[in-house]
């Protein structure tokens, strides 16, 4: 069956240049980059080479400033816990309501352990109020963690105003990046953020990849703790063909971020406007000015969004949705809620993320079958009916 | 991913019974928008037979939701008012060829929208209102103790993930997952009393080893130590190794000469009433 993949914010598909980068390092190249011998020990160019396409990819100063992990949660969990072993006399953190489970249950888990944890609200628009975070850092903050762009709705937080506030106040700031590296462009010459997640498998390398930028001068303590990879700063013997993925990825990423704002913005903007102009009772959720070139998240008053997911599946459109039945858990997404999308809309909201893979094809496919989907669901709906 | 059965996916896709009966002899709507999942049942029925002739439904919700009420119209088509009355959330689970467990509360919506339209027929609101004695135990779902309590007792539920899975009680903020332990806890021991204790729970469901030793602890503390500890004495918990349980004896207990009656039919056999009959305590002297 025809397969549309419109769910690239959960993930991508491994672009075809990177899988054939890897291949030989899951093949004839298996050698371990710390060993002695010239078999193993000539891999480590090749993590170095990776490095370097990384930082390359963030504008960073100096490669030695990225590490590699294994996801982008254990990268946030290294900044997040790294931080607060170096200021142990500091026992607050402020972060957003809307964070990637990856930060927020590490916070929800802070805070079991007597740290104070202050998490900022969103407006309807999804968007931060700076002085509401300039109030709550205190002597005893250690850390300011705050996502660069939001998985569900594709929303952009002001890093740059957020990291001189928290410079300012002599505060370490780590930004979750796993969303926005790849989409939109990144120079941390310019941007003082201190700590920087991101993760493989969003930006078309495999999953079990991730990199942490640690800005020189920032104060670090490995969350991993082994062997004398990455520089001491994390243990574990590297995943050799992950990284050189990753390293690949990020050079196309470069390559590719003018067209992620060009081409696959104007598809998004096509298939949101077709949406909004086909089905009534529909709306956006989040600013349209603030966001990422790929995503949009839209909300179908009255019907249920698992149902919406499944119609979609029979014709091989893969999306996903904020609803309370498909998070596994009975309320709907905490995101859409702390932006206070209404209660008739938040169960039927659906996100599209689109990647440089998607054509005007895919699109014109989603624009033919969703209206027939959420009319049919709506004719089945006791709120429906009303308004017809 | 939710895996659906193949016939909840079939009524999923082409659900039977799906608009409203303009002139319905009864109407059941029980859920919101609120709570994810809502359902409108309307019903045709001959008054004189009180058969049900026709049945329409119309749901806001899952993949299930939908599946659910359109089992329950095709379930209750030439019933009786009596005979459909009989039908139980499990009927309707049964009938889908099974749900996954966190999606049963679309049978139980299912089973409540089909009692509302019943009672709408002999004369109640259509809108069911929450009687006088009933309390709401769960806010952020609006679920009564007296639908929990039935909920428990109908599909024999033993723990407040399997309340949450029926009823949603618990599933929003969690605050209330206390109050609904004690309604699990209460409900049960009253059943024990009655004699009525469902075979299944009487034999024991094999504990983890982390149930195992907080059990012992739980039992040594509430039944062993309170007693010793009047006569000076009292116990400590050493190690668990599969059934046998180390215990330290302490204070007027070292050096009695009852200590080996003590252990044996004392300690090893409350362990044995609470925790599991094969236990053997064995006493560490060090």
């Amino acid at each position: 069956m025809k397969v549309v993949y419109v769910d690239n914010n959960a993930t991508t598909q491994v672009a075809p240049e990177v899988f054939e980068a890897i291949r030989p390092f899951l093949t004839d190249e298996y050698g371990n980059p710390s060993s002695m011998h010239t078999f193993g020990g000539k891999i480590a160019k090749y993590i170095e080479e990776a490095r370097k396409n990384v930082a390359d990819l963030l504008g960073a100063d100096d490669p030695q400033e990225i590490i590699f992990t294994s996801c982008g949660t254990e990268s946030d969990n290294t900044a997040i816990m790294s931080t607060l072993r170096s200021y142990p006399e500091k026992k607050h953190i402020i972060t957003t309501k809307v964070e990637h489970p990856a930060v927020l249950n590490v916070c929800k888990y802070l805070e079991g352990i007597g740290y104070r944890v202050t998490y900022l609200s969103i407006d309807d628009q999804g968007l931060l109020d700076l002085n509401e975070l300039k109030s709550a850092i205190d002597q005893d903050t250690a850390l300011i963690t705050i996502m660069y762009a939001n998985n569900e709705t594709g929303v952009i937080f002001p890093i740059e105003e957020i990291a001189e506030i928290a410079r300012q106040r002599g505060v370490v700031f780590h930004t979750d990046a796993v969303q926005a590296v790849g989409k939109i462009p990144f120079q941390l010459t310019k941007l003082p953020v201190d700590l920087l997640s991101l993760s493989g498998h969003k930006l078309h390398a495999p999953k079990g990849v991730g990199a942490l930028y640690i800005r020189k001068g920032t104060r670090f303590s490995p969350f991993m703790i082994g062997g004398h990879q990455e520089q001491g700063r994390r243990g574990g013997t590297e995943n050799v063909s992950g990284i050189v993925g990753l390293g690949v990825a990020c050079q196309l990423a470069k390559k590719f971020i003018k067209e992620e704002n060009t081409r696959v913005k104007s598809l998004r903007d096509k298939l949101e406007k077709a949406i909004l102009a086909k089905i009534p009772d529909t709306r956006v959720n989040g600013s349209l000015t603030s966001r990422l070139p790929n995503t949009t998240n839209i909300g179908f008053e009255f019907v249920e969004g698992e149902a919406i997911l499944l119609m979609l599946d029979e014709f091989g459109i893969a999306a996903s949705s904020g609803s309370a039945c498909t998070s596994g858990s009975l309320t709907p997404s905490h995101v859409l809620r702390a932006m206070g999308v209404p209660f008739t809309f938040v169960q039927g909201s659906i996100r599209f993320s689109l990647s440089r893979y998607n054509t005007e094809e895919d699109i014109d496919y989603i624009i033919d079958k969703l209206p027939t989907i959420i009319n049919r669901l709506r004719e089945i709906s006791p709120y429906g009916k009303t308004r017809h | 991913m939710w895996f659906y059965s193949d016939k909840v996916k079939e009524l999923f896709k082409n659900p039977q019974n799906v608009g409203e009966i303009k002139d319905a002899d009864a109407v059941g709507e029980v859920g919101n928008i609120i709570c994810g999942d809502a359902l409108r049942l309307t019903l045709k029925i001959d008054k004189k037979t009180d058969k049900i002739l026709d049945a329409k439904f119309q749901t806001f919700g899952c993949a299930s939701a939908i599946a659910s009420s359109s089992a329950l119209t095709e379930m209750i088509k030439g019933k009786t008012i009596d005979e459909a009355a009989r039908i139980t959330n499990k009927d309707i689970a049964d009938y889908l060829g099974g749900l996954p467990g966190e999606k049963m509360h679309c049978s139980v919506m299912g089973m409540e929208a089909l009692e509302a339209a019943i009672a709408n027929y002999r004369g109640a609101p259509v809108k069911k209102e929450t009687v006088g004695e009933e309390k709401i135990v769960c806010k952020c779902f609006s679920v009564t103790d007296k639908k929990i309590i039935r909920a428990i007792k109908e599909n024999n539920l033993k723990t407040v993930e399997e309340v949450t899975n029926y009823t949603k009680a618990g599933g929003g903020c969690g605050k209330c997952k206390p109050e609904i332990e004690k309604l699990l806890k209460e409900f049960w021991e009253k059943e024990a009393t009655k004699g009525v204790y469902p075979k299944e729970t009487l034999v024991k469901k094999k504990l983890t080893n982390l149930e195992k030793i907080s059990l012992i602890q739980e039992t040594l503390e509430r039944e062993i130590r309170t007693q010793l500890k009047q006569d000076g004495g009292d116990i400590e918990l050493v190690d668990v190794d599969g059934n046998k349980v180390y215990v330290r004896l302490l204070g007027t207990c070292l050096g009695c000469p009852a200590t080996g009656l003590t252990l044996k039919s004392f300690v090893e056999s409350k362990l044995k009433e609470f925790v599991d009959k094969d236990i053997i305590v064995e006493e560490v002297k060090e």
